[in-house]
């Protein structure tokens, strides 16, 4: 039966579900990162954003460090040995940006027991000036005399427009769903996007480190009487996140392929949104949460044009909100069962 | 890194010593300090002292934006300070405000901008009220997130609706009515009387009558009249809001901040009062956008309200210090002025503004200019502390 007659004007609804698919594994490894800096610390990582945007220009700059500036349009095998260290690359910028952004804006208030709103003016201000010295790239290189050997990397006068990846993908059919075409790009970002949510499943609720995290969750003072260290699982919980940042990342410029110092903003409030909706500290609501959200907006782009997609996945929020008011799984960090 | 903070410290006493030196004072000497100070602010945009005037661009013109900026900070303090619920997408109720009256004078009516003021206030309230009627029952960090989302829903709503004008905006949005015959051109500006204005050679001030303001028209050329307006509109707001905060209802706004079951067992609707903030910040908002929508410029479009306006209000705020609204307004005033005064670092200064909000969170979360609570507070704790360490000592010399 082809399920696209089920609705009316959806002509390929297979097409509309497995792209949402993709948008929403994205959505649901950036959400990782603020859903585990709530559950820790009771706090919203407005700065992660960045973090993912950082991470999307490592990529960008490890292909032109490796293969150049010629645009060309690769294969997935062909990208595949370029696309491991960008991969690597990616995790590494993103962990260390969000490693910065604990020490920098979060752990002199964290240490004060300073009010959350505080925290989040913190974030705000650090996650504008994050994107912006991304947008000024050009002129920090200018003060080195660099603008010229770095000019692949910064280029000049033109760091706030679109950075391209040089290198394209060519997605590649594999099989055929009610008439859309899945390629393997698709495949290759579900599956390294569930592989790496059940490596940190795994690890969460598992290893002495993730008893730690789950610990300073619960309780950060009785944990800390118990030998936790909890500043060590704050920086943890960071540099989780900025990982999984790094891999939304990479796998957000196979699909795209381009980025730009705020291309980070409005994936990191709908990955905000996603983490919320699933049930925000639940790191199994974060997964639900991306993956329905993606592929909910991206029905309702095809119903009401896309020009409304954004308005419906908030929509879709807060009528989650309204009937489970915390969220879908609803269930905090600490209490994941081991 | 402490003597930064001892550096700002002095911000927030000397402020302390002003409002007590006021508040010692007998009333005409208060009345009169408060007219000079009014004054003052009336008169800024023609006294334009230097180093404070802005050179690149027109300095009424930013002194009309800090006030609107201000305006919005006094509303949102209602929301933030009062109530404690966080809204990051008050830019929603701005550009209500701003359209209602974009479509009720130019774009589908022809009404005088007097009468759609109040429209736009009441119109406004009435979103914040269906805006907050489901979502102040969620918890209170899900707040952040549904207003957020809510500013994203308004502005791409305008951006796609015909009706509003979609991407294009409105334009030719009326101005004011003027007071004063009006002006014939080229020859006869118009207006009751002229103001002529100063300018300052170094520290020597001379009156330059080449550019006078007109008393009182509202024109394309002059945003000086616009800034008083908006003056007038904001001192009336400030009174509105001294008179609702020492009412029982500003007291149950700070039980229900403070700790809302508490104030649920009290007796306090605490969801009357929820909903009754955010509405009134909302109207304000609509109020500051109005304003905004039929300012010199007479444009509005989707972008004049980007979501980073959002977190620009709530930085002003917070900075400030939230809860004060002296401290908020000032906010509002700094986060809109410094940019346009530091033009020349223009490329920088968003990048500079975000380092600042990070480092004063981090050096002074309590903001520029805290509350008087939150020193009463101190004052009571400190006391507590101290009862305590005597009582221990009192116990240890008993054993």
């Amino acid at each position: 039966m082809d399920l696209g007659a089920l609705f009316g004007s959806f002509d390929n609804f297979a097409s509309f579900t497995v792209g949402g698919l993709v948008f929403g594994a994205i959505y649901a490894l950036i959400a990782l990162g603020y859903t585990m800096v709530y559950g820790v610390l009771q706090l919203i990582n407005f700065a992660h954003s960045e973090v993912f945007m950082f991470g999307t220009f490592a990529v960008a700059w490890i292909f032109v460090l490796l293969h150049g500036t010629s645009d060309v349009s690769w294969s997935l095998g062909k990208a595949l040995p370029i696309l491991l260290v960008a991969f690597v690359a990616a995790m590494i910028v993103s962990a260390l940006v969000a490693l910065l952004l604990e020490r920098v804006a979060y752990r002199p208030l964290i240490q004060k027991n300073a009010p959350k709103l505080i925290a989040l003016i913190s974030a705000i201000g650090a996650s504008f000036a994050l994107s912006e010295a991304m947008g000024l790239r050009d002129r920090f290189a200018g003060w080195f005399g660099l603008d010229h050997k770095l000019s692949n990397y910064v280029s000049p006068g033109a760091a706030r427009d679109v950075y391209s990846n040089p290198v394209s993908i060519q997605p590649h059919k594999l099989f055929e769903i009610g008439g859309y075409a899945v390629s393997d790009v698709d495949i290759v970002i579900i599956v390294a996007a569930l592989l790496m949510m059940f490596a940190l499943d795994q690890f969460v609720r598992r290893t002495r480190f993730g008893r730690g995290i789950r610990a300073v969750a619960q309780d950060p003072e009785s944990a800390s009487l118990m030998g936790v260290n909890s500043t060590r699982v704050v920086q943890v919980t960071f540099l989780i996140g900025g990982l999984m940042a790094g891999a939304a990342a990479t796998l957000y410029m196979m699909k795209i392929g381009s980025t730009r110092q705020n291309a980070g903003f409005i994936l990191g409030v709908k990955a905000f949104t996603a983490a919320v909706m699933g049930g925000i500290g639940n790191l199994r609501g974060a997964l639900l949460g991306g993956l329905l959200l993606g592929i909910m907006e991206n029905w309702g782009a095809a119903v009401f044009g896309s020009e409304w997609r954004d308005v419906v996945a908030f929509v879709l929020l807060v009528l989650i909100l309204l009937v489970r008011p915390s969220g879908l799984l609803g269930e905090a960090l600490g209490k994941a069962r081991a | 890194m402490t003597s930064f903070r001892s550096a700002l410290a002095p911000i927030g006493n000397g402020w302390n010593e002003i409002t007590d030196w006021f508040g010692r004072q007998p009333r005409a000497v208060r009345i009169l300090a408060g007219a000079v100070v009014v004054l003052f602010f009336y008169s800024l945009p023609l006294l334009r002292p230097p180093l404070l005037t802005t050179n690149q661009i027109d300095f009424g013109g930013v002194m009309f934006q800090v006030a609107a900026f201000a305006l919005v900070a006094l509303g949102l303090n209602i929301v933030i300070g009062y109530a404690g619920l966080l809204d990051l997408g008050y830019v929603g109720f701005y550009a209500t405000g701003a359209y209602t009256t974009g479509v009720l004078t130019s774009h589908h009516g022809s009404w005088p901008f007097f009468l759609a003021l109040p429209v736009a206030i009441v119109v406004t309230m009435i979103t914040g009220v269906i805006l907050g009627a489901p979502t102040l029952r969620v918890r209170g960090d899900y707040l952040a997130i549904v207003t957020l989302g809510f500013g994203e829903i308004i502005r791409i709503c305008v951006k796609n609706i015909e009706w509003l004008g979609a991407s294009a905006g409105i334009k030719d949005i009326p101005h004011p009515n003027s007071i004063g015959p009006a002006p014939k051109p080229p020859f006869d500006p118009g207006g009751l009387f002229e103001i002529p204005r100063v300018v300052w050679n170094g520290v020597v001030p001379s009156l330059d009558r080449e550019h006078p303001t007109h008393f009182l028209i509202f024109g394309a050329t002059d945003a000086t009249p616009y800034y008083w307006l908006l003056l007038t509109a904001l001192i009336l707001v400030v009174i509105g809001d001294r008179l609702v905060k020492a009412s029982k209802v500003g007291r149950a706004w700070e039980a229900t901040r403070e700790d809302e079951d508490a104030a649920e067992l009290m007796g306090v609707h605490t969801f009357k009062y929820k909903l009754m903030a955010f509405a009134l910040g909302a109207g304000i908002g609509g109020l500051s956008g109005s304003f905004y929508a039929s300012g010199q410029g007479g444009y509005i479009s989707p972008d004049s309200f980007p979501l980073l306006l959002s977190m620009l209000f709530v930085a002003a705020v917070i900075v400030g210090g939230s809860g004060n609204r002296w401290g908020a307004m000032a906010g509002g005033a700094l986060v809109a002025y410094l940019p346009e005064r530091f033009r020349e670092f223009a490329d920088y200064r968003l990048l500079v503004f975000g380092l600042a909000l990070t480092t004063l969170a981090v050096f002074r979360p309590e903001g520029l200019l805290p509350p008087r609570r939150t020193r009463r507070a101190k004052a009571v704790l400190a006391e507590i502390d101290a009862l305590e360490e005597g009582d221990v000592e009192e116990e240890g010399t008993h054993v």
